[in-house]
């Protein structure tokens, strides 16, 4: 750019084109090895031409694994993680900005915190909690001795419970408990110009209608970007779906990969894992292709 | 920074927060609640009732072998992955920035594979780097019994590592380019009309002034191996061979839902929080000294 570098250019083109080689290599050989058939995908070496067998074992990994229904699971997840994040954090960010009520920078606390702690070190309790979601309030009329007031007063056994496990807003909602997205908010609101808020209370906007007609409209872009990046981290999770569905009729695309490890005993059906993990990891790939630019963006300003 | 125009009805505030509180003390606050009371205690499975143990969890934890080769592990492989995928997107996104013919294209394609589900390549890896199909095979016709991570334990690290280090090239990328991006280029023209070449530059000028990228970067990428790497473990290796790769979230999800010890695992995560807060002060502390902030 500034100055002529021949040899410098060479190396960065090299460089360059090997770390695209070792990123695209995956991708490529997971297409190749799905379409041969069990004979050659097991070949040393494998042969790089492309087999005939694509769409046979692009079926009969869709059927072993169950993959329909599955990645309407993982869609039905990352869709309302998704949805769920973006609306719960603008809320919230809205509350933070805009209102002085006492109490409000404990609040803010409250919810940074949630950041340093990621769901995976916690898993045992909050698997706990989502078997039965009202077990925290139980505990603490239990404590209060409220449930034996109730008890004594009225004669009914104050006895909660709600289980979550197998459940859609089981695997949702404790995805949607953590802070990432309402700093995003919170950063954007700060920048919208107190002037605007001034006009608007001057036209006898309230709260409410501010927040729908103006703040909510001027957001668009970091819900596209808070949603993209949300959506893709809801459904790339494992662990937490892993745990909580226990039945198989909840379970998601990503778990189900589990089923198409090959087994130790016999020839490995490498052919059939790699056609069931192309079709897992296609849609989220799709995803960062399509939304790239709201990708890029929403990964920096979350995190920072 | 505060707001001067504010709205005066503290209820539609107080409202506003009420979701996210709610969710937060559901499922942050109260778990993490209990986790310690659990670990200080003795619970049955089957319920029956908590006895209160104090430390003892905690002692026969850390008396344990296996949970201090687990920690080990954790920490092998969070060093190792962690370089790897930060010297190699340091270097990627340096050459991008350079900004030659198709700089353009490896901008887009490079951070792929941060959008890939780490079960899903630890599949794909598993099938590359297996021992007896795949990619190592051939090297494996060469000198047999060269490369096993189904036995060696080093293999096994090795592997997770790859598939690891693979996804977050792509993650450290896109943050490093944007550093990149963000320094002016009148900064980088001026220093190359005193007479200073593309190498002084990058050390100079380039490198200095994306230090605060680095230090989050190391932050960001030490924690994630402690928790994006359960799926990876889970699918290529399960912790072993001889627990080799029985990383932390591993080794309290095998205990508390495998082995059903509720406290045992309850003072694990107890520790790796502990652990995770220490290297996030310890870092803001120590390293924060050396960053150029602008």
């Amino acid at each position: 750019m500034v100055e002529r570098t021949p040899f410098l250019n060479f190396f960065t083109h090299v460089i360059l084109f090997v770390g695209f080689v070792l990123c695209i290599a995956p991708f490529v050989v997971v297409t190749i090895a799905a379409s041969h058939n069990l004979k050659d995908v097991n070949d040393v070496p494998m042969s790089l031409l492309p087999g005939s067998d694509f769409w046979l074992n692009i079926k009969t990994a869709w059927t072993t694994a169950d993959l329909g229904p599955k990645l309407l699971n993982s869609f039905i997840m990352a869709a309302g993680v998704a949805a769920g994040k973006v609306m719960i954090s603008a809320f919230t960010a809205f509350s933070i900005v805009y209102f002085r009520y006492p109490g409000r920078t404990f609040i803010f606390w409250l919810i940074f915190v949630t950041l340093m702690l990621p769901l995976e070190v916690r898993i045992v309790p909050t698997y706990a909690v989502v078997a039965n979601v009202l077990s925290p309030y139980q505990t603490i009329l239990d404590l209060t001795g409220l449930s034996w007031l109730v008890e004594k007063v009225s004669g009914v056994q104050v006895s909660l419970s709600l289980g979550l496990l197998n459940s859609y807003s089981g695997l949702i909602l404790p995805l949607i408990a953590t802070a990432t997205g309402t700093f995003l908010y919170r950063q954007f609101f700060l920048t919208v110009p107190d002037e605007l808020t001034e006009a608007a209370r001057m036209d006898g906007a309230g709260a409410l209608r501010f927040f729908i007609d103006i703040l909510l409209p001027l957001s668009r872009n970091n819900m596209a970007a808070l949603g993209t990046i949300m959506f893709l981290w809801a459904w790339n999770q494992y662990l937490w779906p892993l745990l909580i569905t226990t039945d198989q009729s909840h379970a998601t695309a990503v778990t189900e990969l589990k089923q198409l490890i090959p087994n130790v005993g016999g020839i490995p059906e490498w052919n059939i894992a790699m056609a069931g993990t192309l079709i897992v990891m296609l849609p989220p790939l799709i995803v960062v292709v399509a939304m790239q630019r709201w990708f890029v963006r929403g990964l920096i300003a979350t995190e920072k | 920074m505060e707001k001067r125009v504010t709205f005066s009805s503290w209820t539609i505030g107080i409202l506003f927060a009420v979701p996210q509180l709610l969710l937060i003390f559901t499922f942050f606050y109260w778990p993490a609640g209990q986790a310690v009371y659990w670990s200080l205690t003795l619970q049955q499975p089957w319920g029956g009732g908590n006895i209160w143990v104090g430390l003892d969890n905690f002692r026969s934890i850390l008396s344990n072998a296996d949970y201090w080769n687990s920690i080990t592990a954790s920490l092998v492989f969070a060093g190792i992955s962690t370089g790897l995928a930060m010297f190699i997107a340091l270097v990627l996104a340096a050459l991008t920035d350079r900004q030659l013919a198709g700089s353009r294209f490896y901008r887009v394609v490079l951070i792929w594979p941060y959008g890939i589900a780490a079960p899903a390549l630890a599949m794909a890896f598993r099938f590359i780097l297996a021992p007896e199909a795949g990619f190592m095979a051939v090297v494996n016709q060469v000198w047999p019994g060269f490369w096993d991570p189904g036995l060696d334990g080093a293999d096994a690290m090795a592997s997770i590592i790859i598939a690891f280090s693979w996804k977050y090239v792509g993650y450290n990328f896109i943050f490093f380019l944007a550093a990149f991006q963000a320094i002016p280029r009148s900064l980088i023209e001026a220093a190359a009309m005193d007479g200073s070449g593309v190498m002084r530059r990058f050390r100079d000028i380039q490198f200095p002034l994306i230090t605060p990228t680095i230090f989050f970067l190391l932050v960001i990428n030490i924690t994630e191996s402690f928790q994006d790497s359960f799926g990876i473990v889970d699918i290529m290796t399960s912790g072993g061979p001889a627990n080799a790769t029985n990383l932390m979230v591993y080794k309290i999800y095998s205990d508390g839902f495998k082995g059903l010890d509720y406290s045992g695992a309850a003072a694990q995560s107890i520790i790796l929080m502990l652990l995770i807060i220490v290297l996030t002060i310890f870092q803001f502390r120590f390293i924060e000294r050396r960053v150029h902030y602008r």
